[in-house]
């Protein structure tokens, strides 16, 4: 036929086959909206969309939803779409297929090309409405799970009595478990709805909403008209009492799951702070550029990967975090061998350099890439969210957490197992010892802050996820990587851990109460009583490396 | 201790300025062409930030005004003589906006000055350009409550961009429940203040309304977008009106898309946002949210595509988009270019009076006129943001016949504000109190 997806074909299929249910839909649709059964011929409706008017394609839609026409539902997803094209002075209307073959929309036949005069009919918010209501109950029967699902979801939310028929067609064959139960609460819905529907239906349709307890839930009896039978209100309203008590409860998850992913994104900021500041004691204002570093990495092998391998996108950041790690990791060797070997032992000297730097390295990124954002995407298993009970996780912060998770655990072992560790902890402890010993200090010196460079490098890759790739990405990040390290204590990978996740969950319980700015502030502050109390932060070191 | 801070302190600003200084040096001297470094050149001061945060917004409406100062020249300068751009950079720095407008005016001697971006620039200059009366134009949406003697105010004003937006919301989208959401500083301060007054005259109750702040560069948006979504189940239609500025917006939209908040159940209608911020971003989750504006690249008239054309062949890079604030100087220029040769003098106090009633051509098919308040009237806009990074125009119908809106320097929703008017040809008073009958008043 015309489209190649066997899926919409056996779509068309099936619609035919509902062709019996449809019928009985126009009929109650139009009886009920007080319109009689509209005169135009299918062709009519279909021309409406030539008349580039948002009200006209809107009736257009509306009409061919209840047509029964096995074009209608191409139509309305090619609208959707965009790949509707209409001519105004012919008032032919074309639709494109996914596989780019032009066909006449009133007939069904093949042409060649698009007319000259043809533009893409266009959309707005309302009629986008329309249209997934309108698809919603034509879809209802399609033999793909996922697509029923979405299907049930937008008859919940627009639940129009047209819809009625089809959900219990469609409820009549569902053999899915999680389908059935979405369907039945669209259905439940659309009963409530209902102006004829018997009081005891609804107060089930109070039952079924109730029981299914989310937000959408909530906003669909909160939306219910004022002219319900006493008992159907009070129902509904004992059933938004108990539906608001279970949101608060999962609300608290909520705050707890936010504060970790903050957390998360505050340990991958500060983490490599925690090895060129925490263990060498270089306080260094250029650690968020090597972040920013990092993040311009991941976008240049984005735009390598786009421009040469489009099909290897969504490996994209598996290559971009070595190769971030190497980038900030050299750049990091360098500045130590060329400006921070002379500074040590002056902090002040060191920060002002640093902070230079960070100066000159903006500067420099703006001048090679523009001053403008970098559009950095998400691969695809890092786009989207899925629910747990009555919240909702996004793929892209559970990664990053455990991102972060296993950048400390790897981090971790290489300071413990590793010679490089071995020789940097030595150092550290007790520089002139460890030179007697034999080890080139200054090599050390050198690797432990590419180390730490690099590691922010790697955190770049991941903050680019969620923030703008820009050249102020670092800036954004320099102080509360500081405030980490030195809350949870100089010098200690676990306070860095612990302190990231204290701070971030503190912060987000803050934030509902007191509004990002002032929780922003009250941090701040808390942070400040606290290092006034233990000015060593919260896991101190002990023993004779403090004074080194 | 104290000692060392104030040392560090002025280390710190010494050597941005130095940097800054280098930078501003180094772009001057690429902007010249040797050719017309004559002495007989009028000098055109441009002071926008190309370093520093704001760079991203503002490097572009510096090279729209060497193209605009390069078209004029071919067409042989105005009154005969050739004009020279002078770029300077205050590096998105506050008190710097202030030393380098005083530099462009006592030093470069130029005749007028087009820049700034926030408002807490452009309050940083007024005094300067009072002291040493010269012409300022600023190009950008601001919050209005200000009308001065030496600012022509080319961006929009809240009446021309926020209550249009707020009216498209109400009759199209039938929203009921507002969320203010705005980065904490002036502009969106005000905005939201005007608004919320403007939606309770409309009867809107105040349980209906919700006002947000956040701090500048905010990145972690997932308990303000969560809130968003409750708000928006209390069964009513809901709509967010963002005047989140800048940087913050990315992660703001990434958000949105990844909780599944789309623009049929909660659009978002920002302020701020515009095709070159839209170029950072992957903008397939955020078809359907809303922007307002005075000008889109998307509106095809000839006078647009024209534009589009020449911007392409003078950044040399056909994928560089044009915004709003680029058609406001666009429309500054060519008003101040059409006063100075109806005064026949580059003379600021005779530019001024002549700038007032000045009619130009904006790239949107209207005639946009310099009025008495220093503003201008402008068409208003609403698009849809599309897959690609466009807007579509939802409002009005035919966005080449658009009403003309006149921008209002005082809003007529603020106690105190309303009772204010501002005009320079006859009454020759930004702040003339209707009531009191005198100038001077005050906005509380």
């Amino acid at each position: 036929m015309f489209f190649n997806s066997d899926n919409l074909r056996h779509v068309a299929g099936r619609i035919r086959r509902a062709g019996a249910i449809l019928a009985l839909s126009i009929t109650m649709w139009s009886g009920c909206s007080g319109i009689a059964a509209h005169a135009g011929s299918f062709e009519d409706d279909v021309a409406l969309f030539a008349a580039r008017s948002f009200a006209e394609s809107e009736t257009a839609v509306t009409h061919l939803q209840v047509s029964g026409n096995p074009l209608a539902y191409p139509i309305i997803s090619a609208l959707k779409d965009g790949r509707l094209y209409a001519e105004e002075d012919s008032k032919k209307v074309f639709i494109k297929g996914p596989d780019g073959k032009i066909i006449d929309a009133a007939n069904g036949q093949s042409v060649g090309a698009l007319p000259d005069g043809a533009g893409v009919v266009r959309l707005n918010n309302r009629l986008r409405r329309t249209i997934d209501a309108a698809l919603g109950s034509l879809t209802l029967l399609s033999p793909d799970v996922s697509v029923r699902v979405r299907a049930a979801q937008s008859v919940f939310k627009n639940h129009e009595e047209s819809s009625l028929a089809p959900l219990d067609a469609a409820l009549k064959n569902e053999s899915n478990d999680t389908a059935r139960k979405v369907l039945t609460a669209a259905r439940a819905a659309v009963v409530l709805f209902k102006a004829d529907a018997s009081e005891a239906d609804k107060l089930d349709a109070v039952a079924t909403i109730k029981a299914r307890g989310d937000q959408e839930a909530l906003a669909l009896l909160s939306g219910l008209p004022g002219d319900m039978s006493p008992a159907v209100a009070r129902a509904a309203t004992a059933a938004m009492t108990s539906i608001k008590g279970n949101l608060a409860l999962w609300s608290t998850v909520q705050n707890a799951w936010y504060g970790l992913s903050l957390g998360s994104v505050l340990l991958l900021a500060a983490i490599g702070l925690a090895i060129t500041f925490g263990v060498m004691g270089v306080i260094n204002m250029a650690h968020g550029e090597m972040v920013m570093v990092g993040a311009y990495t991941t976008f240049v092998v984005q735009e390598t990967i786009r421009t040469s391998y489009p099909t290897a996108f969504d490996y994209s950041l598996l290559i971009a975090v070595p190769l971030a790690f190497v980038v900030a990791g050299a750049v990091g060797v360098l500045i130590e061998c060329t400006i921070i070997r002379f500074l040590y032992g002056r902090p002040l000297e060191t920060l002002l350099a640093t902070w230079g730097l960070s100066l000159i390295l903006q500067q420099a990124v703006r001048t090679i890439f523009g001053p403008n954002n970098r559009e950095v995407g998400n691969p695809s298993w890092m786009s989207g969210a899925f629910d747990i009970g009555q919240i909702t996780i996004t793929y892209n912060r559970l990664w990053i957490l455990c991102f972060a998770l296993t950048v400390f655990i790897i981090l971790l072992a290489m300071l413990r197992f590793t010679r490089l560790g071995l020789e940097m902890r030595a150092v550290t402890q007790n520089r002139r010892m460890a030179a007697s010993m034999g080890i080139a200090t200054s090599r050390v010196d050198a690797l432990t802050f590419g180390l730490g460079s690099g590691i922010a490098g790697v955190a770049g890759v991941a903050l680019s996820q969620i923030d703008n790739v820009s050249p102020n990405l670092g800036q954004s990040y320099i102080i509360d990587s500081f405030m980490v390290v030195v809350f949870g204590g100089v010098g200690n990978l676990w306070g860095t851990l612990i302190g990231a996740f204290t701070l971030g969950i503190a912060n987000k319980f803050l934030e509902p109460v007191a509004g990002a700015v002032l929780g922003k502030i009250a941090i701040l502050v808390l942070i400040i009583l606290f290092i006034q109390k233990r000015p060593r932060g919260l896991f101190a070191l002990k023993g004779r490396a403090v004074d080194a | 201790m104290t000692l060392s801070t104030k040392s560090l302190s002025s280390g710190l600003l010494s050597r941005r300025t130095w940097l800054a200084a280098v930078a501003g040096l180094c772009l001057g001297f690429s902007a010249f062409t040797p050719a017309h470094a004559a002495d007989d050149t009028i000098k055109v001061g441009i002071l926008h930030s190309l370093s520093g945060t704001m760079a991203i917004s503002e490097t572009t409406l510096k090279d729209v005004m060497l193209m605009l100062i390069d078209e004029q020249n071919k067409k042989g300068g105005v009154l005969g003589r050739k004009l020279e751009a002078v770029v300077v950079d205050p590096a998105s720095n506050w008190p710097l906006f202030a030393e380098k407008a005083r530099e462009l005016i006592t030093k470069d001697k130029v005749s007028v000055v087009f820049g700034c971006w926030t408002s807490v620039s452009r309050k940083s200059v007024l005094p300067v350009f009072k002291e040493l009366n010269s012409i300022l134009f600023y190009p950008v949406q601001y919050e209005g409550e200000e009308s001065e003697r030496n600012v022509f105010y080319t961006g929009a004003a809240p009446n021309q961009q926020a209550i249009p937006a707020v009216d498209y919301l109400m009759k199209e989208e039938k929203v009921k429940r507002w969320v203010l959401a705005g980065t904490d500083y002036v502009y969106p301060r005000t905005t939201n203040k005007i608004l919320e007054a403007y939606l309770k005259s409309k009867g809107v109750s105040g349980d209906d309304i919700m006002i947000n702040y956040t701090p500048f560069g905010h990145s972690d948006w997932q308990t303000i977008v969560s809130d968003i979504k409750k708000f928006g189940s209390a069964g009513k239609k809901t709509a967010v009106v963002s005047t989140i500025n800048g940087d913050a917006n990315v992660p703001f939209y990434k958000e949105l898309g990844n909780q599944g908040i789309k623009a049929t159940d909660i659009p978002v209608v920002a302020f701020s946002v515009g095709e070159e911020e839209l170029a950072g971003i992957d903008t397939k989750p955020l078809v359907g949210h809303l922007a307002a504006w005075n000008y889109f690249e998307s509106i095809k008239t000839p006078a647009n595509l024209a534009f589009i054309k020449e911007w392409h062949a003078f950044t040399k890079n056909p994928k560089r988009t044009t915004n709003d604030p680029m058609e406001a100087h666009y429309i500054g220029f060519n008003m101040w270019v059409k006063a100075v040769e109806k005064a026949k003098s580059f003379d600021p106090d005779k530019v001024i009076d002549a700038l007032p009633g000045i009619k130009q051509a904006n790239l949107t098919g209207g005639i946009s006129e310099m009025l008495p308040n220093h503003h201008i009237t402008k068409p208003v806009f609403i698009g849809e943001i599309q897959g690609d990074g466009q807007f579509n125009i939802v409002s009005p119908d035919d966005p080449t016949k658009a009403k003309l809106v006149p921008g209002d320097a005082w809003s007529d929703y603020l106690e105190g504000s309303k009772d204010l008017e501002a005009d320079w040809v006859t009454l020759k008073c930004g702040n003339y109190n209707k009531v009191t009958k005198k100038c001077g008043g005050q906005a509380s």
